[in-house]
């Protein structure tokens, strides 16, 4: 096993992209992943990898480098944030419908208006109906092996979609962290010689990608795609599996914390999920039956395993990063849905927090358990917003 | 080739056969059909120059008459012929 390294999120990323040594890397740097390029094309500078590195003029310009790149049979990586992600928007869909295998990390940041710098995921899911896996990181070290693991999952012959391997901006980006690494000898078996499905650059077997389809056979290419997102569940499952024989590390698509005897408990993705154990540590220390669930994968949903991690409790609250307006939390009608046909429904809430980077302290989540406990939470409730 | 299940169609939509627009008959697109008169035509060839479907019919370097599996009926033969020998009739008039 390799040595333990001090790095943050957007330098582990870089780093398993070095060991990785794809063949073509398209980006345009936004803050908060901006170090994640800037460290790649160090790497290209100095002869590290053999990359083809293109520096484009916009988000748009790169994911349509990256996605004509792919088809021409190359392994490819990207990396964005917030407005980054919405400016490649158009394209996302068409990387998903040409089933090219494109890994992405995204440094989830708000987005415009007013232009904020810092975390929460709208972006991501603003993303969400894509076609694209979405993996949610907590820390350094899951920044490093979701990047992995994504390359793993996309190239899989029964996914073949693009993956977006998600961090939290700034609190994963920018925070040191230690880490461990593979040892590059063992990435460079773990992810394997790229197989191209059917790449343009192949003149033996001339291929037509992105052609027009009419409303005879649109809706059948759009069923694959779904199709193909639900086999990409168990793939996800099984890769995680595997990794956890390979390194020790034991990840699941939803980690219950705590949660077997737990009669409330709140779920999260990204960085708040770690907050939240300490805070479940803190309320069972003073005798309060609490868990915590961290989702790591937003898509392909699971819905069975959120729903065996959460029904028969008393109270739960769905931690949304993002808002979609007039509605609630894009995360809690899913879990709201993954429970309506379990048999014992707990009282589920919504928590919209963390919008634009607000603090996310542990006093506030003791006061969403107590909300929970006493009853006093609504079905939608904010936390940590000045009304 | 119309009606395939999801199934039986290429991953992302692929087109992995060479040549295969001849497959897809745009005939069906047509509201109004090109029709000649010989008498006016002089065999100058420029509606087989012009049609964008390949649907001109030419046998011993003369225009013979329409490919109608694949003509959409889009009227360029009849705009282009120099004789106005090509005019377009309305389907079921």
């Amino acid at each position: 096993m390799a040595d333990q390294l001090v790095f943050n999120g957007d330098q582990a990323i870089a780093y398993s992209w070095k060991q990785i040594n794809p063949d073509v890397v398209a980006s345009y740097p936004i803050t908060p992943q901006t170090i994640i390029v800037e460290n790649f094309s160090e790497f290209v500078a100095n002869g590290e990898v053999d990359t083809e590195y293109v520096c484009a003029e916009s988000e748009h310009s790169a994911m349509s480098l990256c996605i004509g790149a792919s088809a021409a049979g190359a392994r490819v990586a990207t990396a964005t944030a917030s407005a980054g992600l919405a400016f490649m928007w158009e394209v996302l869909w068409i990387a998903s419908a040409m089933r090219l295998p494109i890994v992405m990390s995204v440094a989830n940041r708000a987005l415009s208006g007013p232009i904020n710098i810092h975390c929460d995921h709208s972006d991501a899911m603003g993303a969400r109906d894509t076609g694209w896996v979405q993996m949610f990181g907590e820390n350094v070290q899951e920044a490093y092996d979701d990047s992995l693991m994504s390359f793993r999952i996309a190239e899989d012959m029964k996914v073949r979609l693009p993956v977006m391997n998600c961090i939290d901006g700034f609190i994963t980006t920018h925070a040191l962290e230690k880490f461990i690494p593979m040892e590059t000898a063992d990435v460079k078996k773990y992810i394997g010689e790229y197989k191209p499905v059917r790449p343009l650059l192949d003149l033996i077997h001339p291929t037509t990608y992105g052609p027009f389809t009419m409303n005879d056979y649109y809706f059948e290419h759009k069923y694959q795609i779904h199709e193909a997102m639900q086999a990409a569940l168990p793939v996800v499952r099984s890769t995680l599996n595997d990794f956890g024989q390979r390194t020790g590390r034991h990840y699941d698509v939803a980690e219950g914390y705590r949660t077997e005897d737990a009669d409330y408990v709140i779920m999260a993705m990204g960085s708040t999920a770690g907050t939240l154990r300490y805070v479940v540590d803190q309320l069972r220390a003073e005798g309060h039956k609490v868990g915590s669930v961290k989702l790591r994968l937003f898509r392909p949903f699971p819905y069975e395993d959120v729903a065996k991690l959460l029904q028969g409790k008393k109270g739960v609250a769905v931690m949304d990063r993002a808002i979609s307006m007039g509605s609630t939390g894009p995360m809690f009608p899913e879990v709201r849905s993954a429970l309506y046909d379990a048999k014992d429904r707990p009282k589920l809430v919504n928590y919209v927090y963390g919008l634009g980077g607000r603090d996310v302290r542990t006093d506030e989540l003791v006061g969403v358990f107590k909300q929970l406990m006493d009853g006093s939470a609504k079905t939608m409730n904010f936390m940590g917003v000045r009304v | 080739m119309a009606d395939k299940k999801s199934k039986e169609l290429p991953q992302g939509a692929m087109i992995t056969e060479a040549g295969n627009a001849k497959n897809y008959e745009t005939g069906s697109w047509r509201s109004k059909t090109p029709q000649v008169n010989k008498e006016k035509c002089t065999n100058c060839l420029f509606c087989w120059i012009y049609c964008p479907d390949n649907c001109i019919i030419v046998k011993d370097e003369k225009m013979s008459g329409f490919k109608l599996t694949h003509c959409k009926g889009c009227g360029i033969c009849a705009t282009q012929c120099p004789v106005k020998a090509i005019t377009m009739k309305e389907e079921g008039a």
